[in-house]
């Protein structure tokens, strides 16, 4: 047994056994390193954004956009023109913090519309044609293996359960009930998938106590 | 109370510490499990295989510390099967902890003995462009400007004075891209943008937990390959034939599922027996 000589790596695993400790029954141990975590967790993400957003982003856009006004006037080119449209979002982002203030917090509302509209309009043709169309295309198949044949079957009795136009009964009924094992399966596959990674994360933290930490494993 | 109305009321308790127990002891033997590779592992190894030396590869960083122990051993043992071929690496984030994660892989890989004799260069071999803000954006524009999303690398060195930049301006120069990802922005956004729009041919690492919404992309080749979970992680060891740690945790990941199966199967008895 080789314990660390790193601090960094004792608060580590102390913290980690802290967190731990919520298995057995809620603690004053655990409460304190679930809120060390929040509250770490919180800090460096604001300064993370405050450093990489805001700073450079924001305060570097206008910064050059000032300069080059003050050196060449308004002979300046188109490119250096666009550094000013960061000011619009400077806008909405400070329309955000309003939210603070019960009385004009509604005007937050205008840099969400412009946030989701955004983002609507940049997903809608990606996910029409990722996560549609290019999906279609590659279920509609020749059924000359075994492997195709699941495919398309579970593919069109998995939309057949989906469609609540027609009463679920005789052989309709039977093709969503078909539908519903594919679903079944599928869910059963993410749920062994989802227990690996849960036991990942447990190995992981069992490698850092007993190898990083104490360094009983080789 | 009966044998199987105890087993119901068991103290949950007793499982945890089982299970803690089944994940901790096999840590402690040095066992290889038979890891069986599949075909979308194999994508993203024959894809790297088949890159002629110089190729450039663009890896993205996509989690951080919490998905460590499934993307770290993929992240390793990427890099060390592209510096193995003389490819070079170029490293970027859209997660703000990733490049850091990137950094910490390089130091494992560029220690290792036959990849250290090769005398690697940043800048010239590989690179580490950083984080910067705005998600799927950031692959948008790389689209049409890689230099414009990443002016400078994680150091500050603007990217015109970096050799490993020259003749990079978008997805046009890079040979292949690798996603490492556990959640948003990732693999489906970089599907989404680089592969469909942009074209990119594109592989990826995920979490188990993401690994089975991320399978469709593969099955119609938006994807050349997916790496999911730990599985991934030890199955691209195994295919590069460097076991590590992926393959090493496999064990404590065997016995840990004998446990869980143990656990269901008991409780269904209990639960049928007990009417």
């Amino acid at each position: 047994m080789h314990p660390s000589p790193d601090i960094g790596i004792w608060i580590g695993g102390l913290l980690t056994l802290g967190i731990f400790s919520f298995l057995y029954g809620d603690n004053p141990y655990y409460k304190f390193c679930e809120a060390l975590f929040v509250g770490v967790s919180a800090g460096h993400w604001f300064i993370t954004l405050f450093w990489t957003v805001f700073i450079p982003k924001l305060l570097g856009n206008i910064g050059i956009a000032i300069h080059t006004f003050r050196t060449e006037g308004f002979a300046a080119g188109m490119s250096d023109y666009m550094h000013w449209s960061y000011i619009f979002g400077g806008i909405l982002g400070f329309l955000m913090i309003l939210r603070l203030f019960p009385k004009i917090g509604w005007i937050s509302r205008w840099s969400l519309a412009f946030v989701v509209g955004t983002t609507a309009g940049y997903y809608f043709i990606n996910y029409l044609v990722s996560n549609g169309l290019m999906q279609i295309q590659k279920t509609i198949l020749p059924l000359t293996s075994v492997g195709n044949i699941i495919l398309v079957v579970g593919t069109f009795c998995g939309l057949i359960y989906f469609f609540f136009s027609k009463e679920h009964k005789g052989a309709f009924g039977g093709l969503a009930r078909v539908g519903i094992w594919f679903l079944m399966i599928t869910f059963g596959a993410s749920f062994g998938y989802t227990v690996m990674s849960r036991m990942s994360l447990l190995i992981g933290r069992m490698d850092y106590i007993f190898g990083i930490w104490l360094g009983m494993i080789r | 109370m009966g044998f199987f109305e105890r087993l119901l009321k068991i103290d949950r308790r007793i499982i945890f510490t089982l299970i803690g127990i089944a994940i901790a002891l096999p840590l402690f033997f040095n066992v290889s499990m038979f890891v069986e590779t599949t075909p979308v592992v194999k994508g993203v190894y024959e894809v790297v295989e088949s890159l002629p030396e110089g190729s450039k590869v663009l890896v993205s960083f996509d989690y951080d510390p919490g998905s460590m122990p499934e993307l770290q051993p993929m992240a390793e043992s990427f890099f060390r099967h592209c510096f193995s071929r003389n490819l070079k690496v170029i490293i970027m984030g859209l997660w703000p902890q990733g490049p850091l994660q990137a950094n910490w892989a390089l130091d494992v890989i560029l220690n290792e003995p036959d990849i250290k004799a090769k005398n690697l260069r940043y800048g010239v071999n590989y690179v580490n462009l950083g984080y910067t803000a705005g998600n799927e954006v950031v692959i948008l524009r790389m689209g049409s400007n890689i230099h414009a999303a990443f002016p400078a690398d994680y150091y500050g060195t603007p990217l015109d004075d970096l050799p490993i930049m020259k003749g990079i301006r978008n997805f046009n120069n890079i040979d292949f891209v690798y996603n490492l990802s556990a959640g948003y922005p990732g693999t489906m956004e970089w599907v989404q943008f680089a592969a469909d729009r942009f074209h990119a041919v594109l592989g990826a690492g995920n979490t188990a937990v993401q690994a089975p919404l991320m399978y469709p992309y593969a099955n119609t080749g938006q994807l050349v390959g997916i790496l999911g979970g730990m599985k991934g992680a030890a199955e691209y060891e195994v295919l590069a034939d460097r076991p590590a740690r992926g393959v090493r945790y496999m064990f404590s990941q065997g016995i840990a599922h004998a446990v869980v199966i143990f656990f269901v199967i008991l409780g269904n008895v209990a639960y049928f027996a007990t009417g």
